[in-house]
């Protein structure tokens, strides 16, 4: 067994190494969140960030190192469901949402309730349900379409039901990887304005490539190269710091 | 939505194929003259009823391959052991009256020269032992199967492989003399069954009847459980598994829970089976008959209930017709539905009624196009 | 000569011309009896045989001996009918031979009737006779003219060694040109020696026979062991060499189970190599692959048929030549067609093609069993296929084994050129790793997938013609091989070949060492549960690819 690390952390990452057949995808990365911050990462491709988040979330074992939240919950010897239900949400880079399924029916299945299979056969909906679903329709805008199918949605549509599905279940720590991908400049800007608003009471890590959106965000950037981190710090400071402007105009 | 599912509509539907399988059926086979054209003659009884199991067993790959995408080409499998548990309970029934006129031992066991009662034949004797079995058999084996399964996230083809290679090694270990089944015979010879003669035109009305009784109440069980938020869990899966692991839900056991739900309800359906048809043998274990189940669901409408049990009376009724009509074309006419449903009417013929009548599809989906992770 | 007695020069000249006359008459004798050899043989055959049976028991041994001699074939039958007490004389003096159902004249070797056995007397053997009838068996048979009557008397003389073996044994050793039948000799002089040898010649014919492998040896040696005039050190010895021998047995037979499992291995190999094409590199889950298989045992039969109707009987042994290529052709034209005409429409939905191609697969075996009928049909090895060898003794190596096994690595060798050195394996790689940038950089993707698809039931047609060759050829040929093909390829890892390769070979091997273990049935029953446990401990097989390509398939 590992020394016992004591920290303060919502999220500590020490050391984390993932390799892919001799490729490594991260190479003790070292990350730490503090609770409440709004923390954006950046970094060109390859640079880790995805993996970071599949190690976060239990999709991905590391080779190496530590990845504790709330410094107790050892998030290496979790699966997803279980770090799922400590209080960590997801975003995926593409949307994913449930195309089967309607509005209604994806942000249902991510109320805050149990997730036992035995309690989901005899859950009920109470009227306390229905009523944060409505209020989250409204606030994704997406009431008048509610028993429409996933699938038929737009694209920014799927974004915006995928960040009301977050919303709706009020998870801890959210990771969000590229939430404004393919959204036009409108969208983009609502979206910045929300993820402002979900930050206030909330811990949110934010991938993203959109360098204007970050700027927009105006919090504390950490910028990944070649699975560890580069530099930290706000966006002016990372922006002038000659190592970043190597790799991303080097390239 | 969902409240939709116990509408009075849907019991009116339900009673009302209920009654004509369970009322009218009965009254044109006893009260109709038997010269009249309108009779239901007595053969047809056990027919009708074989039938009904097929149309259960359908209904369980339904579950697990119209609702969470699991293929399992182990249905037949379950269904087999279900029908083995019944065929070992009426061979004890039998008691002295076989061929050798042995008390102790079945006649297949004293053509073998065992000596004595194998321990897993113990019990045997007793209905509700063997009753318990028909669940507990094949329950188990798919827990026990499913949790190995599920737990290493073997999904896709590579589940169906593996089920029909646990079919396959079945079905051989089940062709050996030496395993205390009846090796490639199998059993038969049936006597009676709670002490009514299988044979008499009565008991068979009787578990017609039992069968009509056990698809109605799996069709309830199957409509409950896609109904529920977990019925959702596993449309979700379905389309996108790792994206319901990360909302928390525990993909491993809503997969492991239907896959049991529905070996269990093969089980049955193999139990009501084997005393209409006479005989259980390992031919029931072959990997053909498995996927068979497949195709019925699919001709029906797979991801409807109702689907899969219309599909797999209209496909088995085809068969009996065509085997007695015109033997050399049925594997050519099986063969173009495989065919045909997975190019043509991926719905099925209730996506086809649906769409004649413009009703949005709600269950079933358009084809899942494999997990983008 | 007149009258009145000659004058002695008169009688030498006399002499002189009668002894000219003499060898005039020896030498033309000499060639007439060239000439009508068989004849005057024949003559003195049934002189001996009149010899056996009137004269006393000297006059019989004179007779054996010369039978011994006269290397006549017939004689064999007749001195195991005189040693069995079968050689029977008829009251009008004929000589039959009798055995359990009739009487044959062994000068004509036919069947006489109208007598029975009853009232003909028995000729008598002592048991000095019986000696030199054995002699002069082995004799006959040992020094034949025919290689495998020498060799069959060489393995008899082990069956049944005796005292007065080794003397002939060493002089048919000595004239012997053949090195395989010598050794089998030299075996039974030492097995002889065993029996009738002085003290040293036991020990050291213990010792030499510690070096064979035969089982029949080791049945001797457990004779000699056991016998009560063996003494301790010769005891021993046998011991020593008992225990070498059970060790050499031991490593034949798992040199033959090991065999057996490569065999196994190859086969299973063909069956699923065209699968690793379909289903490991395009992740087409064909079904009817199996059929594909038969499909191609079938073509083996139908070129077998036309050889055998249209062209001359030496050319037969040709056929198998001809049936690979088409076979080849046939499915891989039947596999193309499949693909246009169903599977393309179904990339990335592997479960609906699990389906179709199911169906296509019952479709496939109506059609020919519509076409040839439901009973098996039998394909004939060539005859360079038959028979087989044997290495060390103890067991043999089939030729069509062999060359299935030799014919299965070129297939794999020849595919996997194919796939890495080729531009249309260049193309196939880039059309099955990523169909979009592949069709942008002009590969046309379609043909691709089709030639693809053509190729891995190509390979599958050659297997059946492989199969055809072990088997029985039937419509369910392809029902046998399909859940075995479908583990190997799952269980070495999809898109692998190296993988396939290894998988097949382990689990034939595994499968033959469990079969002496656990029997035929049961130790497949093991297999199959091993692999579906290691498959749920590693989905991915045994050489798994990794990383993010790995997991996007997913």
């Amino acid at each position: 067994m590992k020394a016992p690390v004591t920290t303060d952390a919502l999220l500590y990452l020490n050391g984390v190494t993932v390799s892919f057949d001799g490729f490594k995808a991260l190479d003790e990365l070292s990350l730490i969140v503090e609770e409440g911050e709004l923390r954006t990462i950046i970094g060109p491709n390859g640079a880790g960030k995805t993996t970071m988040m599949d190690v976060v979330t239990g999709k991905t074992r590391p080779d190496a190192g530590e990845a504790l939240f709330r410094g107790f919950a050892d998030l290496t010897r979790l699966d997803e469901p279980e770090i799922a239900n400590l209080g960590i949400g997801r975003k995926f880079q593409r949307p994913t949402v449930f195309e089967n399924l309607t509005v209604f029916e994806n942000l249902e299945l991510s109320l805050a309730d149990s997730r036992a299979t035995w309690a989901t056969l005899f859950a009920r909906l109470t009227p306390d349900h229905h009523d944060r679903i409505a209020a989250t329709l409204a606030r994704i805008g997406l009431t008048a379409l509610s028993d429409l199918p996933a699938g038929a949605l737009s694209h920014g549509q799927k974004q915006w039901l995928e960040i009301g599905m977050l919303l709706i279940h009020d998870r801890t720590l959210l990771l969000l990887d590229e939430p404004v991908a393919g959204m036009t400049d409108s969208e983009t800007e609502e979206t910045a304005e929300l993820i402002l608003d979900l930050a206030k009471d909330r811990t949110i890590v934010v991938v993203e490539h959109d360098m204007a959106f970050v700027r927009s965000l105006g919090a504390r950037v950490t910028v990944l190269h070649e699975g560890s981190v580069l530099a930290e710090g706000s966006i002016d400071h990372v922006q002038n710091h000659p190592r970043v402007i190597e790799v991303y105009l080097g390239r | 939505m969902r409240k939709t599912a116990w509408s009075p509509g849907f019991w009116a539907c339900f009673f009302g194929c209920g009654l004509i399988l369970a009322i009218a059926i009965p009254a044109f086979n006893l009260l109709v003259p038997p010269n009249s054209p309108a009779a239901l003659p007595d053969y047809l009884v056990p027919l009708l009823g074989k039938y009904l199991c097929y149309a259960l067993l359908a209904l369980s790959l339904d579950l697990i391959w119209g609702y969470a995408g699991i293929l399992s080409l182990g249905q037949g499998a379950f269904f087999a052991l279900g029908g083995y548990c019944v065929g070992m309970y009426l061979m004890r029934q039998i008691g002295a009256r076989g061929v050798y006129g042995n008390p102790l031992l079945p006649d297949f066991m004293v053509f073998l020269n065992w000596q004595q009662l194998p321990w897993f034949w113990w019990g045997f004797d007793h209905f509700a032992w063997a009753a318990a079995m028909v669940v507990l058999v094949p329950g188990l084996l798919a827990l026990v199967f499913g949790w190995l399964a599920f737990r290493s996230r073997v999904t896709g083809v590579y589940l169906s492989i593996i089920t029909q290679a646990m079919t396959y090694a079945l079905m051989l270990a089940f062709f050996r003399n030496d395993m205390g089944f009846g090796g490639n015979n199998g059993m038969t010879d049936y006597k009676d069954l709670l002490g009514w003669d299988v044979h008499q035109p009565s008991t068979r009305l009787g578990l017609y009847l039992a069968s009509v009784v056990a698809l109605g109440l799996g069709y309830l069980l199957c409509r409950f459980i896609t109904a529920s938020k977990l019925g959702r869990v596993l449309l979700a899966l379905r389309d996108a598994e790792s994206r319901v692991r990360f909302l928390g839900y525990s993909v491993t056991n809503a997969k492991l829970f239907v896959f049991t739900i529905s070996a269990i309800l093969a089980g049955i359906a193999g139990a009501l089976y084997v005393p209409q048809v006479g005989i259980i043998n390992p031919s029931e274990f072959s990997p053909g008959n498995s996927i068979e189940v497949a195709i019925w669901v699919s001709v029906g409408g797979r991801g409807t209930l109702s689907g899969a049990v219309v599909g797999a009376i209209l496909v088995n009724a085809a068969k009996t017709w065509l085997t007695g009509a015109a033997p050399e074309t049925w594997l050519f006419v099986l063969g173009a539905l495989f065919v045909l449903t997975t190019l043509v009417f991926p719905h099925g013929m209730v996506g086809l009624l649906r769409r004649a009548r413009w009703i949005r599809p709600r269950a079933p989906a358009p084809v899942p196009a494999g997990e983008q992770a | 000569m007149g009258a009145g007695t000659p004058s002695p020069a008169v009688r030498d000249g006399l002499q002189s011309a009668v002894k000219r006359v003499r060898v005039l008459l020896l030498s033309s004798l000499t060639l007439l009896a060239i000439a009508v050899a068989p004849l005057a043989r024949a003559d003195e055959f049934a002189s001996l045989l009149s010899d056996l049976a009137n004269g006393g028991f000297a006059d019989k041994e004179k007779a054996v001996i010369a039978l011994g001699r006269l290397g006549d074939e017939r004689a064999v039958a007749v001195l195991t009918a005189l040693k069995d007490g079968r050689l029977i004389k008829t009251p009008d003096g004929r000589i039959l031979v009798s055995d359990a159902v009739r009487l044959t004249d062994p000068i004509s070797s036919t069947a006489v009737s109208g007598i029975t056995a009853d009232e003909a007397e028995r000729i008598r053997v002592n048991n000095r006779l019986r000696g030199a009838i054995e002699g002069a068996i082995g004799e006959l048979t040992l020094f034949s003219s025919d290689p495998a009557a020498r060799l069959a008397a060489a393995q008899d003389a082990l069956r049944h060694p005796s005292a007065d073996q080794p003397a002939l044994l060493e002089k048919a050793i000595a004239a012997e040109q053949d090195a395989a039948i010598r050794a089998a000799m030299q075996q039974s002089l030492l097995a002889s020696r065993l029996v009738a040898g002085s003290k040293a010649e036991k020990l050291a014919a213990v010792r030499a026979l510690g070096d064979k492998t035969d089982p029949q040896i080791k049945n001797l040696l457990d004779q000699f062991r056991a016998a009560p005039d063996t003494d301790g050190e010769l005891r021993q010895a046998a011991d020593a060499a008992l225990a070498s021998i059970q060790n050499r047995l031991r490593l034949v037979r798992l040199a033959a189970s090991l065999f057996e499992g490569v065999s196994l291995g190859s086969v299973l190999l063909l069956a699923a190599i065209g699968l690793a094409i379909t289903f490991g590199v395009m992740g087409v889950i064909n079904m009817a692959h199996g059929e594909m298989i038969m499909l191609g045992a079938y073509a083996a039969y139908v070129c077998q048929q036309l050889f055998r109707a249209f062209l001359p009987p030496g050319w037969i042994d040709g056929y198998l030549l001809l049936a690979v290529p088409v076979a080849f052709m046939f499915t891989a034209a039947v596999g193309i067609l499949l693909e246009r005409s169903v599977i393309r429409f179904l990339y990335g939905r592997p479960l609906e093609t699990l389906l179709a191609t199911w169906g296509v697969s019952l479709i496939l075996q109506q059609a020919v069993r519509s076409i040839f009928g439901s009973p098996n049909r039998e394909v004939a090895n060539p005859a360079w296929m038959t028979g087989g060898f044997d290495p060390v003794g103890g067991f043999t190596i089939t030729w069509n084994r062999l060359t299935i096994i030799v014919f299965c690595l070129i297939v794999l060798g020849v595919l996997a050129l194919i796939l890495n050195r080729t531009s249309f394996g260049l193309h196939m790689r880039a059309v099955t790793q990523n169909r979009a940038m592949a069709s942008v950089m002009g590969i046309r993707s379609a043909r691709i997938d089709a030639l693809t698809f053509g190729l891995g039931s190509g390979i599958a047609g050659m297997a059946g013609v492989a199969l055809s060759q072990i088997g029985n050829v039937s419509p369910n040929l392809g029902t046998i091989y399909i859940v075995d093909s479908f583990l190997v390829v799952v269980f070495g890892g999809v898109g692998n070949l190296m993988g396939t390769l290894v998988g097949a070979l382990s689990l034939g091997i595994v499968n033959k060492f469990l079969e002496p273990v656990a029997g035929a049935i049961l130790g497949k029953i093991v297999v199959l549960v091993a692999i579906i446990l290691f498959i749920q401990r590693r989905p991915r097989g045994l050489f798994a690819l990794k990383g993010r390509t790995a997991e996007a398939e997913a």
